[in-house]
């Protein structure tokens, strides 16, 4: 087994809520009404349905509740196991695939404010990734700047497959503030289902989506690039949350070799693709889609001609490898070093600051 | 700091040239708007010229993203008596057939009834495309061979059709788009499968196509780059779909093709199917092997757009992890971004890989070995 | 060297171009707004006749969105696949940055761009003696 080093990063954690009642403290009285009046039931993504086998793995999930739903359960499964100096939460309640702006922003606040209290308050090594209500992007902006005050946040959450392409320059406001003030933007798998889960119409099964998501990164990774976020944006980082790695180099090639035909189209697209996703873009260790072959593998990481741009995560408690097997056979010391600390603690600028709330 | 800048030689190598080749994707066009009327009712005359098309997307004329050169192709490959690039045997065999030794050239029109939401329209145009075939091309180039085209969207239509063509040694593969209304697996399309089966054709799945999803997961994108990029994604996703949904696991004769999309993503691929497969296999129990079985058994892939990385290695790793017995050149005449059978290869790859490359494995996969 | 007569200057008005080959050399002639350029008619990538091309300007951009169009007529894109190429220079913009291959350990270093492509179409002498253009090739 390779062994985990203490002192890194865990940079994909799932703290589930468990139902949407438990965001009704942090609801004003309209919302709290409004919940409660009309019978809304809870947030549930078909993205991670919460019986499916890779929501949680089975050790992990508890007798009662969600996965994920205890910081006890946390802390002893993962944080405690892989001696992280920090673990990043990535919410995955369902909240993107709510319609109106209004009732999602009151949710996304209500989220990350219950993050904050009920989970950063209580573990000095957790930091959040703040959900922003992506139905609006002025919104959106403002609670970026609401809970960029509390250092404690560290990044903004988006979903792969979302309304529209991540590159789209209607969104960009949102990465000038995430820019300005030092935040990655995540981008993590699951849908809002607001258009069919594939670029080829609604498929039959949960296996399919969850497939899917790899493809849904790549065109996300094309738009980002080719509409050029940062050209605009060049301090940005965006990190890739549970998309899978190994597909990344023969992408690259690809997206390559059509740029060199078409470049008048784009013409703020002026560098390589590679230098780009090197000095931008980074990817959670989680899923590693690789057979366990040493080899391949290392063959695989000279492909992407970087040992920058893996960031050690667990997916907890989502179920990607048994015991504490989260780093593939095969890995050099080296390389367990830059993945489980230098490479988290250079995207995320906010852990080296003292962490109180605001 | 190393740098290297990719070097190509000035000449192509004459032996290399006059390798015999397959080529797995050209695509023969129409002359004039008029050229397929002798295969098409005369209802269809009227009702085109009042009404055109009904296709998933907006644009009558031209399509939603525009290309990079007029018609996606070599401006080059003009012929010199008129019509579009592509619509001149006499001008293809002087500019490409001839030249580069193409001894089995596959024909995989585009621009057909395939993609049309007039469903009696889509079948009247492909049968009439499937005709015109024969008469226009393969009966006067025994060196070309059909795609039996089909009202994609209508199953019971489309394997009407290709039960019409079995056995027609005009016709090696059944053409599908890989852009449709749903994931090529889904149940509406297993007529196809069944037939194409039957009739012991294989199954080429072309990119583009549109089916009104748009093409990616999340919303429409703005360029035409990121649509050609796109078809890598839609063709793992279709394939993926096809996988998933049991069709090979029904249908354990039938092999396919993915035409036009690249092939370097399909180590990726199939190593996360299998991950998941093992994880949430269990919802779907008629997908009775490991994903990546069904792919080496019923899979090929045409190189073009060939991936192209600075270090000729790494291309040789995915060759590797796919299988040099798996490749099918084409050129994708006469579109733009088309390989070149002389440059397209770099160094290094044995003569049996090469000549596998080149010829063998196509001869094998369309039954003409 | 040698010189070799073309053709009399008002046969080849701005913005056209004149096809010859010299010495089984394929070459194309241009003349951009009264200037003459020569280039050999073979594009360096895959070899195909670059000189049929259309001309376009030069697109390029300080920020998404905004393009700044110079030189117009003076960028010839490959008949094949589309590359662009400066008449004047031969210099390609195809791949504007110069790929640096990282070594396994090293950074991306930032700072100043070469704005230029890796490829250089290959160019031929002209010139215009007495109303004649004039290839030294």
């Amino acid at each position: 087994m390779t062994s985990p080093l203490p002192g890194g990063v865990d940079c994909d954690l799932h703290p589930a809520v468990a139902h949407l009642t438990s965001l009704l403290p942090y609801l004003n009285d309209y919302w709290r009404d409004q919940v409660t009046t009309r019978g809304m039931v809870d947030l549930v993504s078909q993205s991670y349905p919460t019986r499916s086998p890779i929501s949680s793995r089975p050790d992990w999930r508890p007798a009662k509740g969600k996965p994920g739903e205890r910081l006890i359960d946390m802390q002893s499964q993962a944080l405690d196991p892989f001696k992280v100096a920090y673990g990043i939460l990535n919410p995955l309640y369902g909240v993107q695939m709510v319609f109106s702006e209004d009732m999602q922003d009151a949710f996304c606040r209500a989220l990350n404010d219950w993050l904050a209290k009920e989970w950063l308050d209580k573990d000095a090594r957790l930091r959040g990734s703040i959900v922003i209500p992506t139905q609006s992007v002025e919104k959106s902006v403002a609670e970026i700047e609401r809970c960029a005050k509390d250092p404690r946040f560290v990044q903004v959450l988006m979903l792969v497959m979302g309304d529209v392409p991540l590159g789209k320059r209607a969104l960009w406001p949102i990465y000038a503030t995430a820019e300005r003030l030092g935040l990655p933007i995540g981008i993590h798998a699951g849908s809002a289902y607001h258009n069919p889960p594939t670029s080829v119409g609604w498929g039959s099964y949960h296996i399919e989506d969850y497939v899917a998501q790899a493809q849904a990164f790549q065109t996300q990774l094309t738009s980002i690039i080719v509409e050029g976020v940062f050209a605009r944006h060049p301090k940005l980082k965006m990190v890739m949350l549970e998309s899978g790695f190994t597909w990344l180099a023969p992408f690259v090639w690809r997206l390559h070799k059509f740029w060199r035909g078409t470049r008048m189209e784009t013409p703020w697209f002026d560098r390589p693709p590679m230098e780009i996703v090197q000095s931008n873009i980074r990817f959670s260790l989680q899923p590693v889609d690789a057979p366990p072959d040493p080899v391949v593998l290392n063959r695989l990481f000279d492909h992407m001609q970087s040992d920058e741009l893996i960031l050690f995560s667990t997916d907890y408690p989502h179920w990607q490898f048994e015991d504490e097997k989260a780093l593939p056979e095969g890995l050099s010391a080296d390389l367990v070093h830059k993945i489980m600390i230098d490479n988290p603690y250079a995207t995320y600028g906010r852990l080296k600051q003292t962490a109180t709330a605001a | 700091m190393n740098i290297q800048v990719r070097e190509r030689p000035q000449g192509a190598s004459t032996v290399v040239a006059k390798t015999a080749i397959a080529d797995c994707d050209i695509h023969p066009a129409r002359a004039s708007k008029t050229e397929l009327y002798p295969f098409l009712a005369k209802r269809w005359h009227a009702h085109l010229e009042t009404y055109q098309e009904h296709p998933y997307q907006g644009m009558l004329e031209g399509p939603p993203y525009p290309k990079a050169q007029p018609n996606a192709a070599r401006r080059d490959a003009y012929p010199p008596e008129g019509g579009q690039q592509g619509s001149s045997l006499s001008f293809m065999q002087k500019q490409h057939l001839d030249p580069n030794n193409v001894v089995l050239g596959v024909l995989n029109p585009l621009r057909t009834g395939q993609g049309l939401r007039n469903h009696d329209l889509a079948a009247a145009i492909c049968s009439a495309i499937n005709d015109w075939q024969i008469e226009k091309w393969t009966s006067k180039d025994s060196r070309l061979k059909g795609s039996v085209v089909v009202a994609n969207e209508d199953g019971a239509t489309a394997a009407k059709e290709i039960r019409k063509r079995a056995g027609d040694k005009n016709f090696v593969q059944v053409l599908l788009l890989s852009r449709n209304v749903e994931p090529l697996g889904q149940r509406r399309y297993w007529p196809i499968y069944e037939a194409a089966e039957e009739a012991g054709l294989p199954i080429g799945v072309h990119a583009f196509g549109f089916g009104g999803n748009p093409i990616t997961a999340s919303g429409w994108p703005s360029y035409y780059i990121e649509e050609m990029v796109g078809h890598s994604q839609c063709q793992q996703t279709a394939l993926a779909s096809l996988v998933l949904e049991g069709v090979f696991e029904r249908h354990p004769k039938l092999n396919m093709i993915m035409v036009e999309a690249g092939f370097g993503w399909a180590p990726s691929l199939a190593w996360r199917l299998d991950k998941v497969w093992q994880r949430l296999g269990s919802e779907v129990p008629h997908v009775k092997r490991p994903p990546s079985e069904y792919i080496r058994e019923h899979i090929w892939w045409t190189t073009q757009p060939m991936e192209d990385p600075e270090r000729r290695q790494e291309l040789f790793d995915v060759i590797e992890w796919i299988g040099w017995d798996k490749l099918l050149f084409a050129t994708d005449y006469p579109h733009w971004d088309f390989d070149d059978p002389s440059r397209v290869l770099p160094p290094g790859v044995s003569d049996a890989n090469r000549e596998a490359f080149y010829l063998g494995n196509a001869r094998k996969v369309y039954g003409l070995a | 060297m040698a010189k070799h007569v073309i053709a009399p200057v008002d046969e080849l008005p701005p913005g056209t171009r004149k096809f010859l080959t010299i010495d089984d050399r394929p070459i194309a002639i241009f003349n951009i707004k009264g200037e003459f350029f020569g280039l050999l008619n073979r594009c360096p990538h895959q070899g195909a006749a670059l000189c049929e091309g259309p001309l376009i300007g030069l697109a390029q951009s300080s920020d998404p969105g905004e393009i700044e169009y110079t030189k117009l007529g003076e960028i010839i894109r490959c008949p094949w696949h589309g590359w662009e190429f400066d008449v004047r220079t031969g210099q390609s913009y195809c791949d504007p940055r110069r790929f640096r291959v990282k070594t396994y350990q090293a950074h991306v270093e930032p700072g100043t761009s070469v704005v230029k492509g890796p490829y250089v179409a290959e160019t031929v002498k002209v010139a215009v003696e007495s109303d004649y253009v004039v290839v030294e090739l």
